[in-house]
């Protein structure tokens, strides 16, 4: 471990390195409640102001505020920045700012931390009063020896005090000074985003936000000996930055749905939040349900009214909307749900990342049930994903499952502001009287296709029933209408399906591995295919929007390549485990699909680290996983 | 309802067409002769063509169970969802659409067991629809089950040997909700009691919870099957805002004096589960309708997309 450096002398400009970089990764880690994503978040936002790319990530643990001072209740935030456009949370962070020894820890037992990370940690518990705490510190110290680290202590509280009376309240805003100063941000662009995070509260909280950040940054500029300087590219296009959930909330927005229901779930909640916030300027409704369940109720009561509504929800409520997704699949009401996957099953990791609710999203419904799964991969898509889904289930009739998860839901990356246009908002369904023989389900028998009947349109009053029925919604338990009505369901699936382009292959489209993925990962998954090909390694990848259907053309595209694998946040046996076959395995939950779709022998490379996935480890997949006789 | 976000609650139909009985009947029910459901159909029917309801604005939503085969035999729209979740949809219905009447049609197991939590939460949220817990104190369609309000000893095939706890009283614990606003109590059997409920039910504004008391002849013909030989065991609740039918003084001689405004008199009322108390317990049309809470603005298409312009200000780079 290397000695401190500051505190006890003030470095002059020579002192001072700035090492260009265009890549770089910075944690904020804390205890619960001292704002340490509050700082991330605007740092991220001002520098994507200023034109870097920009990921971060949120550290969140499952208790509003757990014990202090534990690894396991640590609280942060991941920023990466880049001279390009980030498109993951990337590998191991160079920079660490820890409000304690034992936050910092849980990060390094994590591995979450390169080898040569620099770490500007609160030095007020090394000297503490309780000698207990004192001890921590001291252990702490030692465990962290362990790395090639470079540890600076920093007077955070101390100097905090300077400026106000409780520096546990405020110290974030310190600690964005000195990433001010280290990054060598904007201070005017600091100030307004301040402003802006703040402006439901207080003008003083911004006041004082204010001095606490130009404090940090001279702090910062007296006592530490390096900056970073990640160069800006211009961006031709008009950017925004926000969250994958605050775009799927302004998505819906932009897509005309008109009612949101939902009841609080983590990490879906925070959509409810930012729809509370708007939705109703804009004339929706957003009801908070008793419950999971009455939420997908008065949804598809909308629906059925008329508007086209969404629900919104993670992996547990979708269990318990089970139900009702199967009456709007059989009823032919449109709804759009999305599913923000956390980990699982049950309570599983509430805060944290995992695609393991793709094949309960397809599958899950009793009975044969055919509807829509899309998976957003990026922020941007999440925004856009909204639009096609209303459209889809409207066209179709049927329900719409959107799966995003807890890695798109709180990671905060620019993309190039929608050119909004109106038709996105679907006009309101044909409310003229219905002529004389037309029937609730004239399913047209090449796509299954029938017109809606809404109520208030005169001579379509029809009861709508989740029992087998008729053309006429008459129930019906004959053989011939069963077949009849479950075919036709089926075919709305083949014919959209029939619209559906192949994907476009990531790089060559011959070669040695295809990687292939779905939703969140495409970042992390590209990015670790373009190292492999920059070694020479013969790797592409493919990733897939519709899970279902899925799009054509995949066993064609899987033949150019000698093998193909799935990348998932999901589980999967691994081979060498005890008792564990080729036939026995348990397998990444898109491998099982694209093998039953396809009948390719689809390997997969799975991980629940209750994490987005690392670019690098991705790439030590890729090398372990060539064929033999590879092109390596 | 606030006049910016929808048309008038109830409003006159512009066009002259006249509306009788049988406009509002569809397909002949199915259900066992001598049920109870029969009888509230009718009375739906004639409530219907009284108020002169065009079909295709009213909606019948229902859940699982043989009550809830309800809006199969009605001409207007129906919504026959799953076990014990009409309210959600009918919420769902009345919250985009309040132009529209709705009728949820619940049994005893739908509305009082598997559906509990909705029945508590609709109650609570009194948006205007009319809620009717057709009450047989049985399960019927899946053949003899206890249900919530099934008497304790009575033997069911779940509960061979009587059931083992006091029936849950719905009167009681409707009136223990917050924002209740209107509670009223019916019997199948006596059709002219049961229509002037319904109609008072439906003239209230908010949520109007009127539980049916209902023969079920191969189940529990033996609980009110009886009762509705016995005149005497009934009670009619009578006072101001009560419902009075003049044509029943001659068979239904016991009366109780009640104020429909004293919720502690209703309560009184309601606990005592021996008595079969008809009538309105509890109104009271003051009470935050839940539709009514915030008011929603309507904007084009294009003006939407102006204020996302703004929103998206916010987030730019």
């Amino acid at each position: 471990m290397k000695l401190p450096t500051v505190g006890d002398r003030t470095p002059t400009d020579q002192d001072v390195t700035t090492y260009t970089v265009d890549d770089k990764s910075v944690e904020i880690v804390s205890d619960s409640g001292e704002g340490a994503q509050k700082c991330g978040q605007i740092f991220g936002a001002v520098s994507a102001k200023m034109g870097n790319g920009v990921w971060t990530v949120e550290i969140i643990p499952a208790e509003v505020e757990p014990p202090p001072r534990n690894p396991a209740g640590a609280s942060g935030i991941r920023v990466r920045l880049g001279s390009e456009p980030v498109t993951n949370w990337g590998d191991e962070t160079n920079l660490v700012i820890a409000f304690n020894e034992q936050a910092l820890l849980g990060r390094h037992r994590l591995n979450a931390l390169a080898d040569d990370a620099t770490i500007l940690i609160e030095n007020m518990w090394a000297t503490h009063p309780d000698p207990e705490i004192r001890d921590q510190w001291s252990a702490a110290m030692e465990e962290l020896s362990e790395k090639d680290y470079r540890i600076v202590e920093v007077p955070m509280e101390d100097a905090c005090l300077d400026v106000v009376d409780n520096p546990r309240r405020g110290k974030n805003m310190f600690v964005l000074g000195m990433l001010a100063w280290i990054y060598d941000r904007d201070l005017e662009l600091c100030r307004a985003q301040i402003a802006d995070a703040f402006r439901k509260k207080s003008p003083e909280v911004t006041e004082r936000s204010h001095r606490l950040l130009e404090s940090g940054y001279r702090w910062a500029g007296e006592h530490l000996d390096f900056r970073y300087r990640i160069p800006t590219m211009e961006s031709k296009r008009e950017m925004v930055v926000m969250n994958g959930n605050e775009a799927i909330a302004l998505g819906a927005v932009a897509a005309g749905l008109e009612l949101a229901a939902m009841y609080p779930i983590t990490p879906a909640t925070s959509v409810s939040h930012m729809l509370g916030d708007v939705f109703e300027r804009f004339g929706g409704v957003v009801h908070q349900a008793e419950d999971e369940i009455a939420a997908a109720g008065v949804s598809i009561g909308a629906s059925y009214s008329g508007k086209c509504a969404f629900t919104i929800t993670s992996g547990p409520g979708m269990a318990l909307k089970t139900e009702f997704l199967g009456l709007a699949i059989m009823t032919e009401i449109p709804l759009v749900v999305v599913d923000v996957q956390r980990g699982g099953p049950s309570t599983g990791l509430p805060t944290k990342v995992e695609q393991s609710d793709l094949l309960a999203a397809i599958f899950g419904q009793p009975g044969d049930a055919p509807h829509v799964v899309v998976a957003p991969a990026t922020i941007e898509e999440c925004f856009h994903v909204m639009t096609t889904a209303r459209r889809i289930a409207e066209v179709l009739r049927t329900v719409v499952i959107v799966l995003s998860d807890a890695n798109l839901a709180t990671g905060v990356a620019p993309y190039p502001r929608p050119l909004l246009s109106a038709e996105w908002q679907s006009t309101p369904p044909d409310q003229r009287p219905i002529p004389e023989g037309q029937r609730p389900y004239d399913w047209d028998p090449d796509t299954g296709i029938s017109r809606r009947f809404i109520p208030g349109q005169l001579g379509g009053e029809h009861t709508v029933t989740g029992l087998a029925h008729d053309e006429r919604s008459k129930v019906a338990y004959d053989s011939a209408v069963n077949v009849r009505a479950s075919t036709m369901r089926s075919r709305k699936l083949a014919a959209f399906q029939s619209t559906l382009r192949p994907p476009p292959v990531n790089g060559d489209e011959h070669g040695d591995l295809l990687v292939v993925g779905w939703g969140s990962t495409k970042g992390a998954i590209e990015e670790a295919v373009e190292r492999a090909r920059r070694e020479g390694l013969a790797v592409s990848s493919l990733h897939l929007t519709f899970l279902s259907p899925l799009p054509p053309g995949l066993k064609e595209i899987f033949s150019h390549f000698t093998k193909v694998m799935t990348v998932e946040i999901n589980y999967s046996d691994e081979l060498g485990d005890p008792f564990i076959t080729e036939q026995n395995r348990r397998r990444g939950q898109l491998s099982w699909l694209l093998r039953g779709a396809t009948l390719v022998d689809v390997d997969c490379w799975t991980r629940v680290l209750g994490e987005p996935l690392r670019p690098g480890k991705i790439l030590g997949a890729i090398r372990d996983n060539l064929p033999k006789g590879g092109s390596a | 309802m606030s006049g910016e976000s929808c048309g008038l609650l109830h409003a006159a139909r512009d066009d002259d067409r006249v509306f009788d009985r049988v406009d509002y009947e569809g397909p002949v029910a199915r259900w066992c002769s001598g049920c109870g459901d029969h009888s509230v159909l009718s009375a739906a029917q004639r409530l219907l063509a009284e108020k002169q309801l065009a079909p295709e604005n009213t909606v019948f939503v229902s859940g699982i169970g043989c009550s809830s085969r309800f809006p199969h035999y009605m001409k207007t729209y129906g919504f026959h969802g799953i076990h014990g979740r009409a309210l959600t949809i009918a919420t769902g219905v009345k919250l985009t659409r309040p132009e529209l009447d709705v009728f949820v049609v619940m049994g005893d197991g739908d509305c009082i067991s598997i559906g509990a939590g909705h029945w508590v939460h609709a109650v609570r949220y009194n948006v205007d629809m009319v809620a009717l817990l057709l009450d047989n104190e049985i399960y019927g369609l899946t053949k003899k089950q206890t249900s919530p309000t099934t008497p304790q000893g009575y033997k069911s095939n779940t509960q061979p040997r009587g059931s083992y706890l006091p029936a849950m009283n719905p009167l009681e614990a409707t009136l223990g909700i917050t924002n209740a606003s209107f509670v009223a109590q019916t019997a199948e059997w006596i059709p002219a009691h049961l229509f002037a409920t319904l109609k008072a039910a439906y003239e209230h504004s908010g949520f109007a919870f009127v539980r049916i008391l209902q023969r079920c002849p191969h189940f529990t013909a033996d609980i009110f099957g009886e009762a509705a030989k016995q005149p005497d065991r009934v009670e009619i609740l009578e006072g101001p805002g009560g419902i009075r039918v003049e044509a029943l003084d001659a068979i239904y001689k016991n009366k109780v004096e009640h104020d429909s405004s004293d919720l502690a008199h209703a309560r009184a009322l309601a606990q005592d589960m021996t008595a079969i108390r008809l009538g309105i317990f509890f109104e009271d049309e003051s009470r935050p309708r839940y539709e009514e809470t915030r008011s929603i603005p309507q904007h084009s298409a294009h003006e939407k997309m102006e204020l996302l312009e703004k929103e998206f200000e916010r987030y730019a780079v």
